[in-house]
């Protein structure tokens, strides 16, 4: 271990999973997960298709309380203010309010880029023309698409690249002010060379944000991420630093997938 | 298989050729099918078109029925037709969307609303007599609503609710899940989901359900004679706006009244071969009617569609 870099338990957390499990019907998706979500820095979860990171991540903004007979038990602790994001007290509509959300499909809305980037703030009802007009600006600027898409707000999104959507949607996701950014498979839809330069935003949005990535494409968990999680059948093997998950795994089990054994 | 003689692919091409001569039956099958059935309407609209085309006039719109066919025409049923559409609308329409909202975005998944589920399908199979013997006891006697242009409006929500409601779930139902997870994900409460997202993009399907209803209701007659509308109307009911406040007038809605399939009917129950040539003439008149309806259903789905891709 590179001394210099230091314990993960003495960084400054924003997020805890405790004790996480999950059920979808029968089935134990998810078993005991207990990890942290270091502040401003990219947390990647990886794993074979079925180990359960995309149900994870959809745990933190509770996309599981819209389906009837997913049943979760355990604690996601949001930090400083302590609140436990799966509590059923806390309505998932603040938790949403706190972090959001990129989906592996861009899913923008069949409304103008503009009404689409400001969506969360509508939600909250800002009515006030200036205020929504700087938050747009700012959030398709933090997005790298201000320049493509400053004279043509008011077109319909769909007419914008895969590419584009995509960082419409993250633009979307950030005009909210979000605590934490979860991406789900954010580029598993996207040539490379798109895919190239969502990486590259990630890398950006980590000064601002703390963000929690699942990607199938290990090459992509090892280019943005400062963290990895590698999760398999549904359990958590191995958390670390993502240099030392890739480059000496201590799991037997993380070794085979990381080098390409299965997967 | 090393090689293959040219018989082989003589072979091939034969067997190709039987099995082609199949397509080709099955495709003349189907356009005589079409044919057939194309040209039994349109005799039927061309006939009635030559035995009522005398009596197209500009004045067959503007007179009130008469004793004597020459001076006949559909003043109180077309304006009796408009009054109870708009009664009806304006029923069914809010009622409709509303359920097939509730169903689809609201009602937990279980038995009942299985139960109800069915039951909205088989509602829109029930026999439109029923609906009229139903609105008979409901709104003329218990509700003492007469016979009157309310009471019809009623009795045709009735009949194309279902139908509404089912377009308007077939209409959700296209609304990619992602949408939703999108809206919900950005902090929306479900109503601010429906809103903003669930109604604009259903409008298409919705208003497509609507109006197909609507070109069902005015062509009915069933319902409308169960509960006792007039045959013969010499006049008009009140006008709902008025050139006084509060400039609207609800007594056209109690106003006794005929609709245009029961205009026809009166006319085809006459012996005289005049009046037979009023209920063609009025019979165009309600096809067209019908088949405009259609039209702008078509045109509206693809005007609104394009916006609309996922």
């Amino acid at each position: 271990m590179d001394p210099s870099r230091g314990a993960i338990s003495e960084l400054p957390i924003k997020a805890e999973v405790r004790n996480f499990n999950f059920h979808y019907g029968e089935f134990h998706a998810l078993k005991d997960v207990t990890m942290p979500l270091c502040e401003r820095k990219v947390t990647a979860l990886i794993g074979p298709s079925g180990c359960g990171k995309s149900t994870l991540l959809r745990s933190f903004n509770r996309m599981h309380d819209l389906y009837a007979g997913n049943r979760y038990g355990g604690e996601i602790i949001l930090h400083p203010d302590q609140t436990n994001l799966l509590d059923p007290r806390v309505d998932p509509i603040e938790v949403r309010m706190r972090l959001s959300m990129v989906f592996q499909k861009p899913n923008p809305f069949p409304k103008s880029i503009y009404e689409n980037v400001i969506y969360g703030q509508r939600v909250r009802g800002v009515t006030k023309r200036s205020v929504l007009d700087d938050k747009a600006e700012e959030a398709l600027r933090a997005a790298a698409l201000w320049g493509e898409v400053k004279h043509r707000l008011h077109d319909m999104a769909f007419a914008l690249s895969g590419g584009q959507q995509q960082r419409l949607c993250i633009a979307r996701a950030l005009a909210t002010d979000p605590e934490v950014l979860l991406f789900d498979e954010p580029t598993s839809a996207l040539d490379p060379i798109v895919t190239a330069s969502i990486e590259e935003l990630i890398h950006q949005l980590k000064e601002k944000v703390t963000i929690l990535i699942v990607t199938h494409n290990m090459q992509q968990a090892a280019r943005v991420s400062d963290f990895t999680a590698y999760m398999y059948l549904g359990e958590l093997i191995e958390f670390g630093y993502t240099e030392e998950i890739f480059i000496k795994p201590r799991d037997k089990r993380t070794e085979d997938y990381i080098t390409g054994r299965f997967g | 298989m090393s090689s293959s003689a040219p018989s082989d692919v003589a072979l091939i091409r034969a067997e190709i050729r039987r099995r082609k001569r199949r397509d080709l039956w099955f495709g003349a099958l189907g356009v005589l099918a079409l044919a057939l059935a194309l040209l039994t309407v349109v005799t039927l609209f061309i006939n009635m078109l030559i035995d009522g085309w005398a009596r197209l006039t500009p004045e067959f719109f503007t007179s009130f029925p008469s004793r004597r066919a020459g001076q006949a025409g559909i003043l109180s049923a077309w304006v009796g037709s408009l009054l109870v559409m708009l009664v009806t609308a304006s029923v069914a329409v809010p009622l409709g969307v509303a359920a097939g909202i509730w169903l689809e975005e609201y009602a937990p998944k279980h038995w009942l609303t299985d139960i109800i589920e069915i039951n909205i399908n088989n509602l829109a199979g029930v026999p439109s007599i029923i609906y009229g013997l139903l609105a008979l006891g409901l709104f003329v006697y218990t509700f003492g609503l007469g016979q009157s242009i309310r009471t019809a409006g009623l009795t045709l929500a009735l009949l194309i609710l279902p139908m509404i409601i089912v377009a308007t779930r077939e209409a959700i139902r296209g609304i990619p899940q992602s949408i939703r997870e999108g809206a919900y994900a950005l902090g929306a409460t479900r109503w601010q989901m429906v809103r903003h997202h669930i109604l604009p993009y259903s409008m298409p399907g919705i208003f497509t359900g609507v109006i197909i209803g609507m070109a069902r209701a005015i062509g009915e007659t069933a319902p409308i004679i169960t509960i006792g509308a007039l045959t013969f109307i010499a006049f008009l009911p009140p006008a709902p706006l008025v050139g006084t406040p509060p400039f609207v007038n609800f007594e056209w809605l109690s106003a006794p009244f005929t609709v245009m399939p029961i205009q026809i009917f009166n006319w085809t129950s006459r012996p005289e071969a005049a009046f037979q040539q009023n209920a063609a003439a009025a019979s165009v008149i309600l096809v067209a009617m019908t088949l405009m309806m259609n039209g702008l259903a078509i045109w509206l789905r693809y005007r609104l569609r394009k916006n609309l891709k996922w």
